[in-house]
């Protein structure tokens, strides 16, 4: 039998090895050759100067390019140069306006009247609504009611840039269910609506279309290591939830096969699936999944014996999916990224220690970069970059409550608050 | 390969032109129970289904609406396994051809683990290879006639299609109001049994009428041989009767009949009695629609 004839964009394919793909219904796949056809045009052709509006908006609007900032105390900590691409800085405080922003302007380029988007932690959907805000296009997030019920301070940030927030209550009501109801919205509204989907994951072309968005992170530190150090570094750290923040990192320095990049995921309390109970304790998709389809793509997954997708877990919620970007599934399949973990502690101390040294309070994500980068410099070479992709005031709550409950070294002494 | 398929002996296809106008139903193995879905397929099979798709449930249910999803919900709740899934089409006897509904995932899973392999000296075969056709095997040998997955559009069918043609089973695709040109010659390349026509966008789920895309589509599909069915919202006699007079070949009936049994909660007897009777109307509804049987059909 042929093989169907089908488009490719302008690297050639619709998947990565084996990897991607596109597992949709059909009545979404005129709408994946539109966004496809846009993609090609748009952005890999700055037809209408759409990237050059793009690269100003995120300057005026979203503060790039960030800084590439000698990490003087964790340097001397580890005895080697650490460097820190400080993507906390972008305007709403992590690395999601820089996606948010470029498909939210691709929408409006391809003449669509609504956005939808999903959200897990909240973070992409707070950086979808300011974007849709600034852009003044009308915006819907879908939000799991557990994801709602914890993370309050985004839901009321969404809905004061404007946007419509519809909780999710199906499953566990989280970011898995999220995106399922998205699609569904997507499915039914597909002729004037965007959907703005928050990694590198979802079907072809969106793994290329975010990461074609978040390259600039590893663009911009390629350009402005060697400015400070005169050389590239020797390695490259960054967490690994869908994989978004970490693809932006990696993606420039892929062809520089001398420079070890480090997935660093979310080991949560334990690597080991619970068959009977369909769960999870960890987000490590990458190190410890097998091959699957989820969310129209083919990719490493948390998955039963059977197939069924299992509830994963992390103390940070922005790498609480089960499921990981299609082309990350390749790059550790080839060889090329290293897929890591470190427990919810090592993330935890991460946090305190880049607070208590530095003077940043990195996003629980970002701190699984950390938490990896205390238990394992000596590897890592004479010069590290690790990806801060947020900041942590999101995640103070959290921490507040985590820390109380565990023993960990590099917590600040509260007894202030008992001294009245 | 198209001749082929849509004209070889297939089994739903001659089920479709033998009954014509056919009435094709959906519930979900395992709603509430394994022991009930035996009751209430045999209740859809005497009540006139013509055909009868039973969906295996996957956790992440993205082309269905709420109804069906809390369905399959309660089937998961109730630990239906594939492996359970397919003992019960084992023991099933009707006379209506059965179809599995199912995600992709599903069937890329299901074969022996990495640890079966290795004990049975097969451990050089990769781990992560995606592989559909022990599922397609084991739905041939428990005597499903064909496969209807979702998430899977033509352009990543070609595994599927293989396995289905050297095990003898259709493949059934869905036409969605935006199919048109060239993917729906592309779609009508690849189906068997039926095509079946998704009469609305969106996601299953009961709907008071009857939508103009449903119109527009069967009238896109009017030049292909292939029996065309419509479902998406179709949820009463009614509806059938139009949809066949629009032109259709059979209805699909879904989220209507697991209503049904998600109203009778536990206890078989009521729901299978309920399930029968609606089957019934639903053909009434169809055979008025095609001038069988009923002299003037009422209008909706």
């Amino acid at each position: 039998m042929s093989t169907p004839e089908r488009n490719r964009d302008r690297d050639g394919e619709a998947t990565f090895g084996e990897y991607g793909g596109q597992y949709v219904p059909e009545a979404l796949m005129p709408a994946l050759q539109e966004l496809e056809d846009a993609y090609e045009r748009y952005v890999l052709e700055n037809e209408d100067g759409f990237m050059d509006e793009f690269r100003e908006r995120m300057r005026d609007f979203g503060g790039r390019p960030t800084p590439l900032q000698r990490a003087d105390r964790l340097s001397e900590r580890y005895d080697r140069e650490v460097y820190l691409k400080r993507e906390d800085l972008v305007h709403g405080g992590a690395h999601k306006l820089n996606n948010a922003l470029g498909q939210v302007l691709l929408a409006k380029y391809m003449g669509k009247e609504r956005i939808v988007a999903e959200t897990g932690a909240g973070q992409h959907g707070t950086a979808t609504a300011m974007a849709a805000a600034h852009l003044d296009m009308p915006c819907e997030i879908y939000m799991g009611r557990t994801d709602i019920n914890r993370q309050r301070p985004n839901v009321y940030r969404m809905r004061m840039n404007g946007a419509a927030v519809n909780p999710v209550t199906a499953g566990s009501g989280t970011l898995k269910e999220a995106i399922n109801e998205t699609m569904r919205d997507w499915a039914t509204t597909v002729e004037r609506t965007h959907y703005v989907i928050g990694s590198i994951v979802g079907p072809h072309p969106f793994p290329k279309l975010v990461r074609e968005f978040q390259s600039v992170i590893g663009r911009e530190a390629r350009e402005q290591i060697r400015e400070k150090t005169g050389r590239l570094p020797d390695s490259v750290l960054a967490c690994a939830g869908g994989g978004s923040n970490t693809i932006g990192a990696f993606h420039e320095f892929v062809p520089d096969e001398d420079i070890a990049l480090h997935a660093v995921e979310a080991g949560g309390s334990s690597l080991e699936i619970d068959e009977a109970e369909g769960v999870a304790p960890n987000s490590a998709t990458l190190s410890t999944g097998t091959d699957g389809v989820l969310h129209g793509a083919m990719t490493k997954l948390l998955q039963s014996t059977d197939g069924q997708i299992v509830e994963s877990h992390s103390v940070s919620a922005g790498l609480d999916y089960a499921g990981v970007g299609p082309e990350l599934s390749h790059l550790v399949e080839t060889g090329r990224v290293t897929p890591v973990s470190v427990p919810d502690e090592a993330a935890l101390n991460g946090f305190h220690r880049l607070s208590n040294l530095e003077g940043i309070i990195p996003a629980l994500e970002s701190s699984h970069a950390l938490g990896y980068l205390e238990e394992n410099y000596e590897d890592l070479g004479d010069l590290v970059v690790v990806n801060v992709s947020g900041r942590g005031d999101k995640d103070l709550e959290t921490v507040l409550e985590e820390t109380e409950t565990r023993d960990l070294e590099a917590a600040p002494d509260v007894e202030v608050f008992d001294r009245q | 390969m198209t001749d082929e398929q849509t004209t070889a002996d297939s089994e739903i296809e001659a089920a479709i032109r033998e009954n014509h106008p056919a009435l094709i139903t959906y519930i979900t193995a395992g709603d509430p129970s394994l022991e009930d879905t035996t009751e209430y397929v045999e209740a859809l099979d005497r009540g006139g289904a013509d055909l009868i798709e039973l969906g295996l449930p996957f956790s992440e249910p993205i082309a269905e609406g709420p109804t069906i999803q809390a369905a399959i919900n309660r089937a998961l709740e109730a630990g239906t396994t594939p492996e359970g899934f397919f003992e019960l089409v084992d023991d099933l006897e009707t006379e209506a051809p059965l179809l599995v509904m199912t995600y992709y995932n599903m069937l890329l899973q299901y074969g022996p683990s990495e640890a079966q392999r290795a004990s049975e000296g097969d451990a050089e075969k990769p781990r992560n290879e995606a592989d559909v056709r022990p599922f397609v095997e084991r739905a041939a040998e428990a005597g499903l006639s064909g496969i209807i997955v979702p998430d899977l559009p033509a352009e990543e069918a070609d595994p599927l299609r293989e396995a289905c043609d050297e095990h003898g089973l259709d493949l059934v695709f869905i036409v969605a109001p935006t199919t048109e040109g060239e993917r729906l010659e592309r779609i009508m390349s690849q189906v068997s049994g039926f095509a079946y026509v998704q009469a609305r966008l969106g996601t299953t789920g009961a709907r008071a009428d009857v939508s103009n895309a449903t119109h527009d589509s069967l009238t896109r599909l009017e030049e292909y041989e292939v029996p065309k069915a419509v479902g998406f919202g179709v949820s009463e006699g009614d509806h059938a009767a139009e949809i066949i007079e629009a032109g259709a070949d059979g209805v699909i009936v879904g989220s209507a009949l697991v209503d049904i049994i998600a109203e009778h909660g536990e206890g078989n007897a009521p729901a299978a009695a309920a399930l029968e009777a609606k089957a019934a109307e639903l053909k009434r509804g169809a055979r008025r629609g095609g001038g069988v049987d009923v002299p003037e059909p009422e209008q909706p």
